[in-house]
């Protein structure tokens, strides 16, 4: 953990407390086996809400605490830790991030307010196919006599079916593949013409897909530049990424943490199975990129918050590094717990579904490490 | 105390006045001959005298023994100012073990009178250390040792072969790991003796290495003579004694990589040799991905040095994330090697002549010699078993009696 300021450590450790005494992942199992309308119980938001989480980022000007990337990843970790279900990392995080990186005064106005008290859940609609290729948007946003109207599809957006309103990228210019011509709107979820598809992941998560017809917006829904979107959207895809690491840390130690006791209080052949060497070194290889992983991970927050040079090169680092751990770590963890990690009534299973399931959000370690080539120009 | 910003100008002014401008951007070269070679001369020398003089060679050193008694954020900001001018820190290099090792377990475990007789050798540069460890049974498993000492008057006798012993050669002093009780369980009769190796009774044959040069010796004591006042910490305890210097080593190796020139990005390095495609690209798509990887992995690496050492708030303490470090700082300069190599395709298969350039053949040396990194120091393995038992808790799997 990096070197915690005082309010960080008391925010995480109250988060720790609340969310292993009220919602540890068994709660999480409840949900999944009720199949929770949202994927998530009101009350976990509303507890959420209550403790200002919504507003962790949210300036102060517009009702929120302020208090940047690092202190929310802080708690994002702990939701890591019991697979906890609400939309706050996709409103909080990600929708707060792409109001207050492209929204206008009069947009935080009306946007961040009520982010930051969980009245409105904000979520970003971006990729169209089953791969995340930011580029090849190819949704339509044409103008109309009133703003645009859009037209096209979007892929597992998260807390889809819950959200108030979408943050979507569609194409005003060029065509797919151009990075020219994207712009970005907000829009309530509501709206005419729109209609959402819940999906059944193996995660037991909200994504949705969402399909729009002939949706007519105003054109003070566009968010940021016309046509300039593509910059925008990276850097709201980049604190994304960053912040989902910041849950995939969480995920993957609480993992670590559960093969760490098996392997104290597992024995076989008379003695206990950390004793054996080969379970001794891949532990010590697990503990070494949980600490690289980590390392990265705060870097890139950090980064944000510092309004760094190299936000854009730290998030993908980030990004991959925690993926390929928690690869790694969702395998061993059923692994090492041998037959009972194969169970569904042990938590193992529930976190390797959900350890695949972030990977892949916000692209997965194969586009992040061709991503950082390009940004370091090779 | 100084502030930062004020001790910084000093430093600064100081450079100014005492690093021999000549020396500037040799960093590299200089810092290998000093390693091999002790009586230096010119430019070179008068830079040793003025680290020494100033304290500057072990800098954190109380300054009664040749330091300059900084804290260790101000050793950093000499540290940067130095590299910000071109200079360096030879002392270390001249000093053999001595800094980096028995130092600072001779100011941890030593009386007065051994600090006051050996430390400022070290300090100022003037003394080579090497250290009498391994033997040829005794590698990772070092409490196996067989290499005896008795006592003889004021001296202890010593007998035995040591073997990789680093420097011996060229070094003026001997820390050795030695039986003192062979009665006693493995690990309980051995102590660590202090002897000078300018005596008929220690013959040193060096041994030559995959990459060429001799950087060891077999080491060899017939009746060798160590001054009873020269016992480091108490007898049969040099267990304790030396876990501890090897932790030094650990940290002493936990930093950076080594290997590979500075002067360019190493992935420019790659686009020299590879070239790119239409789209900017290295025009080997497999050995990109390979080589994002490593840069992905020596960022995180020093990340997480600068993390580790955030946490520890400043004080720079023998940490038990040294094992972790040893090992990734190991793998990305290995793998850094192996990516050049690959890269430069026929030209970094040279050996020598003029069909290579220098930084072809400094590739394949530092490729050889860097494979030691995770032999030295505890093996790539025993770091591993370290992490298991101490960070992680797990029961003890290799020791037995
Ligand atoms: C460049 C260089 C400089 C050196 N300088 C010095 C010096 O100055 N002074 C000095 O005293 N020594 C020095 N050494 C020696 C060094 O400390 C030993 O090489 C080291 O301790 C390993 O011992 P070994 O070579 O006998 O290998 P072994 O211990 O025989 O190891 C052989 C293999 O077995 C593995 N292994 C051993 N034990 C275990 C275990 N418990 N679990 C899993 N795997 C295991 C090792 O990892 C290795 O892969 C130097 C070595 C090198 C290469």
């Amino acid at each position: 953990m990096a070197a915690l300021t005082e309010e960080q450590t008391m925010i995480r450790d109250q988060a720790r407390s609340w969310l292993t005494e009220q919602y540890p992942v068994q709660k999480f199992r409840e949900m999944r086996d009720s199949q929770a309308e949202f994927a998530f119980t009101p009350d976990t938001w509303a507890g959420m809400a209550e403790m200002g989480w919504p507003g962790i980022l949210v300036p102060e000007q517009y009702g929120g605490l302020g208090l940047g990337y690092l202190t929310f990843g802080v708690v994002l970790e702990e939701i890591g830790r019991q697979l906890t279900a609400s939309p706050l990392f996709a409103s909080a995080f990600v929708g707060a991030s792409a109001v207050m990186l492209a929204g206008n005064d009069q947009q935080k106005q009306q946007w961040l307010p009520a982010i930051a008290d969980g009245s409105q859940i904000v979520t970003l609609a971006s990729d169209e196919g089953p791969r995340h290729v930011p580029a090849a948007i190819s949704m339509q946003a044409s103008r109309n006599s009133g703003g645009f109207e859009l037209n096209g599809n979007k892929t597992f957006v998260l807390e889809g079916m819950a959200a108030s309103a979408l943050v979507v990228a569609a194409r005003t210019a060029g065509d797919a593949g151009d990075q020219q011509g994207i712009s970005l709107f907000i829009l309530a979820a509501d709206t005419d013409g729109i209609s959402r598809h819940a999906l059944a992941t193996m995660d037991s998560r909200g994504y949705a897909n969402i399909s729009f017809d002939k949706v007519s917006i105003p054109a003070d829904a566009l968010l940021g530049e016309l046509d300039q979107g593509y910059a925008l959207l990276e850097a709201i895809l980049d604190r994304a990424s960053a912040g989902i690491a910041a849950e995939m840390i969480g995920t993957a130690a609480q993992s670590f943490d559960m093969t760490l006791d098996y392997l104290k209080n597992r024995e076989q052949f008379g003695q206990v199975i950390g004793s054996f060497q080969a379970l001794g070194h891949r532990a010590a290889d697990l503990y070494t990129d949980k600490e690289m992983a980590r390392s990265c991970m705060e870097a890139a927050l950090q980064a944000i918050d510092d309004n760094g040079e190299n936000i854009a090169e730290l998030c993908s680092l980030s990004k991959c590094k925690t993926g390929d751990f928690l690869h790694f770590m969702s395998n061993q963890l059923i692994q090492i717990h041998g037959g009972i990690g194969m169970t569904d009534e042990f938590d193992a299973g529930l976190y390797l579904k959900r350890a695949r399931v972030l990977e892949s959000c916000y692209g997965n370690q194969a586009y992040h490490r061709d991503r950082y080539a390009r940004l370091l120009n090779f | 105390m100084v502030n930062a910003t004020e001790f910084r100008s000093a430093v600064k002014g100081w450079l100014e006045e005492n690093f021999p401008l000549a020396l500037k951007g040799q960093t590299a070269m200089l810092l290998e001959l000093a390693s091999v070679q002790n009586n230096l001369e010119g430019d070179i020398l008068l830079w040793r005298q003025n680290l020494a003089q100033a304290g500057y060679g072990a800098p954190t050193w109380p300054k009664a023994y040749g330091g300059a008694g900084l804290t260790h954020p101000q050793a950093k900001i000499l540290a940067e100012e130095m590299k910000r001018v071109g200079a360096f820190n030879l002392i270390p290099a001249l000093a053999g073990m001595g800094v980096t090792m028995v130092g600072p377990t001779v100011l941890e475990y030593g009386t007065d009178d051994q600090k006051a007789r050996h430390l400022p050798g070290i300090a100022s540069g003037t003394i080579r250390w090497c250290l009498g460890l391994s033997e040829p049974s005794a590698g990772s498993d070092l409490a196996s040792l067989t290499t005896k000492a008795v006592a003889d008057g004021d001296n202890w006798l010593l007998n035995g072969q040591k073997t990789w012993t680093s420097g011996a050669d060229i070094s003026q002093w001997c820390g050795a790991l030695v039986r003192t009780d062979s009665s006693a369980k493995k690990r309980d009769g051995i102590s660590f003796l202090m002897l000078p190796m300018d005596q008929a009774e220690i013959k040193t044959r060096p041994i030559k290495l995959i990459a060429g040069a001799s950087p060891f010796c077999e080491t060899f004591f017939d009746d060798a003579k160590a001054s009873k006042d020269d016992l480091l910490g108490k007898p049969n305890e040099g267990w304790s004694v030396i876990k501890r210097l090897l932790q030094h080593e650990r940290q002493s190796q936990t930093s950076a990589s080594r290997t590979g020139s500075a002067r360019e990005a190493f992935q420019d390095t790659a686009k020299r040799y590879v070239g790119v495609d239409a789209q900017g690209r290295l025009d080997d798509a497999d050995l990109r991905i390979r080589l994002a990887n490593h840069l992905m992995d020596a960022t995180a690496h020093s990340l997480t040095v600068r993390r580790i050492r955030e946490e520890a708030r400043g004080k720079v303490e023998v940490s038990a994330a040294a094992s972790i470090l040893k090992n990734t700082a190991t793998q990305v300069a290995q793998i850094k090697s192996e990516l050049t190599l690959e890269l430069m395709g026929y030209q970094g298969l040279g050996w020598q002549g003029d069909s290579f350039n220098e930084e072809e053949l400094d590739n394949v040396r530092s490729w050889l010699s860097g494979k030691a990194m995770s032999i030295y120091g505890g093996s790539y393995e025993v770091q591993k078993n370290i992490i298991s038992k101490n960070i992680l808790g797990l029961p003890e799997n290799t020791q037995k009696g």
